[in-house]
C-alpha cells in the first residue's frame, strides 16, 4: 500500500496521547486528516478535526479513504472490522501485541470485502514530500527526502536508520512501507515489493528484513523476475535461532526462517544482501549505475 | 509461552478429548503414590517444556509402585534441552493399537488456522511429512467459517481409517475448539492413540499459548513455563523490558527489535562481541533510565553503545533517561552514541549540554569506536 498526499485519512483513537501527538505531526507534514474515532468523544473536535463514534459514522459524515489505527491490542480486532464494514479499503494497524487469532479474524474479514491492511504492528507508511501514516519520523530531512528508492521494512526503527543511509548517500526514496514485525500480516515482503515493482516512480527497491517466518524466501521468488535492482538486510545474524514449535512448525517451516537460509535465496535470485545498513548507498550505486 | 505436557493436557480434557489419568509427582515418594493409586502399571514422563523426552530417556514406564519410585528417582535431576527435570507426569499406562497425529496452528502462509493430521503418529511425523506428502494431510481454514464436521471428515477420507474415522473427525473438531478457546499458537496431539478396547485417548499434548494472547488468557498463562531467565533477565521482565544477555563485553541498548539485533549484527560484523539484547522501543521508550541501569549491572560489560534511530520511540525522552541514569550512576566505563530519527535534534543537544558529548555521525563509527574501547579494556580479541 502506497499513500498518497490526496488520500483522505481517519484516525481511529485519535484522542490518545499518542494518537494526538502523531496526528499532529501527520497534518503538520501534509497529511490529509479529515476526521477521528473515538465513541466517548464522539461529536467534539480534536487536532482540528470532527470526532465520531464510529468509523461507519466517519465515512457517512466526512468520507476517508485510509484509516490508521491508534486502538489498544484488544480492541483492535473490533476497530478494523468497525473501518472495513463502513467501506475503508486501506487499513494501516500500528498497535503491537495484538492477538493473533484477532489478526487471522481482521485479515478474513479484509479479504471478504475486498480490503488491504497494513501490520500490525508497522510503524506505518511515508510518501516523503507528500504524506505519512503511522509514526514515521517523514518530517526529519536528514532521513525522508523525495526520491526514487523504495523501502520494505518489517521494523520501524531499523527501517528509518536505512532510511537515513539513502540521504546520506544522495538519494532519497519514493515510497516507505512498513509492514510491521508481526508473524502474521496483512502486508507482506513480497506483495509490497510487487507494488513497488509496479509504482513508476520507483527505480529500486531495498528490503529490510528479519530472521523468523519466510518472507524473506518467499520474496526472493519475486525478486528473482523483477528487472529493477533490490538490494537487502536482514537483522539476526548474530541472534540465537528462535524456538522451534513442535513438529507442526518444523513441518510448515521446513528449513526456512534462519538468516542463512533468508541470505542464500535472496543471493540466489540476484539481490545483493548487506552486512551493515551502511553499505545500502554503495550497493545502490554500483546497482542503479 | 511453551506449556509443559501436564498442564497442557488439561485443556485437552475440557474440549471433550480423552487423557489418561495421571498425576504429577515432584518426588520419588510422590511418584511411588501415583503409582499405588492407579493400581496398574505407569509411565513416568519428565516434565519439561521441550521436545525429545522419550529420546533423552525422559519417558519411562513402571511395572509397580516400587518400580515408580525407583524410576522417578532416575528421571527426577536429569537435563533435557537445557531444563532441569523437577516435575513427573505419572500416567497409568495404555495398550496402544494405533498411533495418530492431530495439530492446529497459526499459519502464516495462508494467515489462518492450519489443522493437520496423520495416521502414522508417533515419533517419526516430520519424516513422514517429508517422505508421504500424502499421508499428512492439511487443510486451510477460514476462521470466520470455523472447522465443523464435514470438513473434518473430508480431510480423513481414503485414510482407511474404518471405525476410528469418526471419533477421529470428532476429535479435531473439538481440538479445533481448545485452540481458538485458548488463543493457542500451537496445539498438537502426538500420539492420538487407539486402545486395545477402541477409546481415542491423548497420550501427550503440546501447546505453545500465543504470548500476544496472555493479556486475555492470564489465569491460564499462570500454569505455562516461562523461558528459564537470569537474574539480570528477570529484573528485564518485570520491568517490562526485553532483555538479553549473552557473553560479549559491549553493552548494548537500542531502540526497536530490528535495530538492537541490527547493532548485535554490526558489532560482531566488525568483531566485537554484544554482552546483551536490550530494547526499549514501543511502548517502552520512556523507560530508558532502567533499562541503562540493566546495562550496567553486568559485570561483564566494559564500555556501552547506544543506538536510537527514533520512529515511534522520541530519541530526545530516550536519551534524557539514558543521562538521568548517568547521573546517578556515574558509569566509569566509556560510552558511544549513535542518535537519530524522531527528536533527534533536542536529543543531540541534551547530550551536548548535560554530557558534553557529540553522537557518532553514524551507527558503524558508534560501534567501531566502541570495540576499540572494549579491546583497551582488554576484552574482545
Amino acid at each position: 500500500m502506497i499513500v498518497r498526499g490526496a488520500d483522505r485519512v481517519l484516525v481511529q483513537g485519535i484522542t490518545g496521547r499518542q494518537g494526538t501527538y502523531w496526528a499532529e505531526r501527520m497534518q503538520a507534514y501534509g497529511t490529509r486528516i479529515v476526521a477521528g474515532v473515538n465513541p466517548k468523544k464522539a461529536g467534539t473536535r480534536h487536532c482540528g478535526v470532527p470526532v465520531y463514534a464510529s468509523a461507519g459514522e466517519a465515512m457517512r459524515e466526512a468520507g476517508f479513504d485510509v484509516s490508521v489505527l491508534f486502538i489498544p491490542p484488544l480492541g483492535v480486532k473490533a476497530a478494523a472490522q468497525d473501518a472495513i464494514e463502513a467501506g475503508c479499503r486501506r487499513l494501516v494497524i500500528l498497535t503491537e501485541h495484538v492477538p493473533v487469532q484477532d489478526v487471522m479474524g481482521l485479515l478474513a474479514i479484509a479479504r471478504a470485502n475486498g480490503a488491504a491492511v497494513v501490520g500490525p504492528n508497522t510503524a506505518g507508511l511515508v510518501t516523503p514530500g507528500a504524506c505519512f501514516v503511522g509514526f514515521m519520523p517523514a518530517f526529519e530531512a536528514a532521513i525522508f527526502r523525495p526520491g526514487r528508492v523504495g523501502v520494505i521494512s518489517r521494523s520501524g526503527s531499523l527501517g528509518t536508520l536505512i532510511c537515513l543511509n539513502l540521504v546520506q548517500a544522495g538519494f532519497g526514496q519514493s515510497a516507505f512501507i512498513g509492514i510491521g514485525g508481526d508473524p502474521i500480516v496483512g502486508t507482506t515482503t513480497r506483495d509490497a515489493l510487487g507494488m513497488l515493482d509496479a509504482d513508476e516512480r520507483t527505480d529500486a527497491v531495498v528490503v529490510v528484513g528479519e530472521i523468523g517466518g519466510t518472507m524473506e524466501e518467499d520474496a526472493a521468488d519475486y525478486a528473482r523476475a523483477m528487472q529493477k535492482p533490490v538490494v537487502a538486510f536482514i537483522a539476526g545474524a548474530a541472534s540465537p535461532a528462535g524456538k522451534k514449535m513442535g513438529h507442526a512448525g518444523a513441518i510448515v517451516m521446513g528449513d526456512k526462517g534462519t538468516y542463512a537460509s533468508k541470505r542464500r535465496a535472496l543471493e540466489a535470485a540476484g539481490v545483493e544482501v548487506l552486512d551493515t545498513p551502511s553499505g545500502v548507498g554503495r550497493a545502490l550505486h554500483a546497482a542503479l549505475g | 509461552m511453551n506449556f509443559e505436557e501436564h498442564a497442557a493436557k488439561p485443556l485437552l480434557q475440557a474440549a471433550g478429548i480423552a487423557i489418561p489419568r495421571g498425576r504429577v509427582a515432584r518426588s520419588a515418594d510422590e511418584a511411588e503414590a501415583a503409582a499405588a493409586q492407579f493400581a496398574v502399571p505407569v509411565v513416568v514422563k519428565a516434565q519439561v517444556p521441550a521436545g525429545k523426552r522419550g529420546k533423552a530417556g525422559g519417558i519411562r514406564t513402571a511395572d509397580d509402585p516400587q518400580a515408580a519410585r525407583e524410576t522417578a528417582r532416575a528421571i527426577l535431576g536429569m537435563e533435557i534441552a537445557g531444563h532441569r527435570v523437577a516435575a513427573l507426569l505419572v500416567e497409568e499406562r495404555a495398550a496402544i493399537a494405533a498411533e495418530y497425529y492431530a495439530a492446529v496452528l497459526n499459519d502464516p502462509a495462508s494467515k489462518g488456522p492450519l489443522v493437520m493430521v496423520s495416521p502414522d503418529g508417533g515419533m517419526n511425523v516430520e519424516e513422514i511429512a517429508a517422505s508421504m506428502p500424502e499421508r499428512l494431510r492439511q487443510t486451510r481454514v477460514d476462521i470466520l467459517e470455523g472447522f465443523g464436521l464435514d470438513a473434518a471428515r473430508a480431510m480423513l477420507g481414503g485414510l482407511g481409517l474404518g471405525s476410528d474415522e469418526e471419533p477421529l473427525a470428532e476429535t479435531l473438531v473439538a481440538l479445533y475448539r481448545a485452540y481458538r478457546e485458548n488463543d493457542a499458537e500451537l496445539l498438537e496431539v502426538n500420539p492420538l492413540a487407539r486402545l486395545a478396547d477402541g477409546r481415542l485417548v491423548a497420550l501427550d499434548c503440546k501447546f505453545v499459548l500465543d504470548d500476544s494472547g496472555i493479556q486475555r488468557q492470564e489465569a491460564l498463562a499462570q500454569a505455562g513455563s516461562p523461558e528459564p531467565l537470569t537474574a539480570l533477565e528477570a529484573r528485564g521482565q518485570a520491568l517490562g523490558l526485553k532483555y538479553i544477555e549473552l557473553d560479549g563485553d559491549i553493552g548494548v541498548l537500542g531502540n526497536g527489535a530490528g535495530l538492537t539485533m541490527t547493532t548485535m549484527d554490526v558489532i560482531a560484523h566488525h568483531g566485537g562481541r554484544p554482552a546483551n539484547f536490550l530494547e526499549i522501543g514501543g511502548a517502552a521508550y520512556t523507560k530508558a533510565t532502567p533499562a541503562l541501569e540493566l546495562v550496567l549491572d553486568n559485570p561483564k560489560v566494559t564500555c556501552l553503545a547506544v543506538n536510537f534511530c527514533g520512529a515511534f520511540a522520541r530519541t530526545d525522552v530516550m536519551i534524557a533517561g539514558v543521562i538521568d541514569a548517568w547521573e546517578a550512576l556515574k558509569p566509569t566505563v566509556p560510552v558511544f552514541f549513535s542518535v537519530h530519527g524522531t527528536g533527534s535534534a533536542e536529543a543531540r543537544a541534551i547530550l551536548r549540554e548535560r554530557l558534553g558529548v557529540r553522537p557518532h555521525e553514524t551507527m558503524d563509527e558508534a560501534i567501531v569506536a566502541s570495540i576499540a574501547a572494549a579491546r583497551d579494556a582488554g576484552g574482545s580479541p
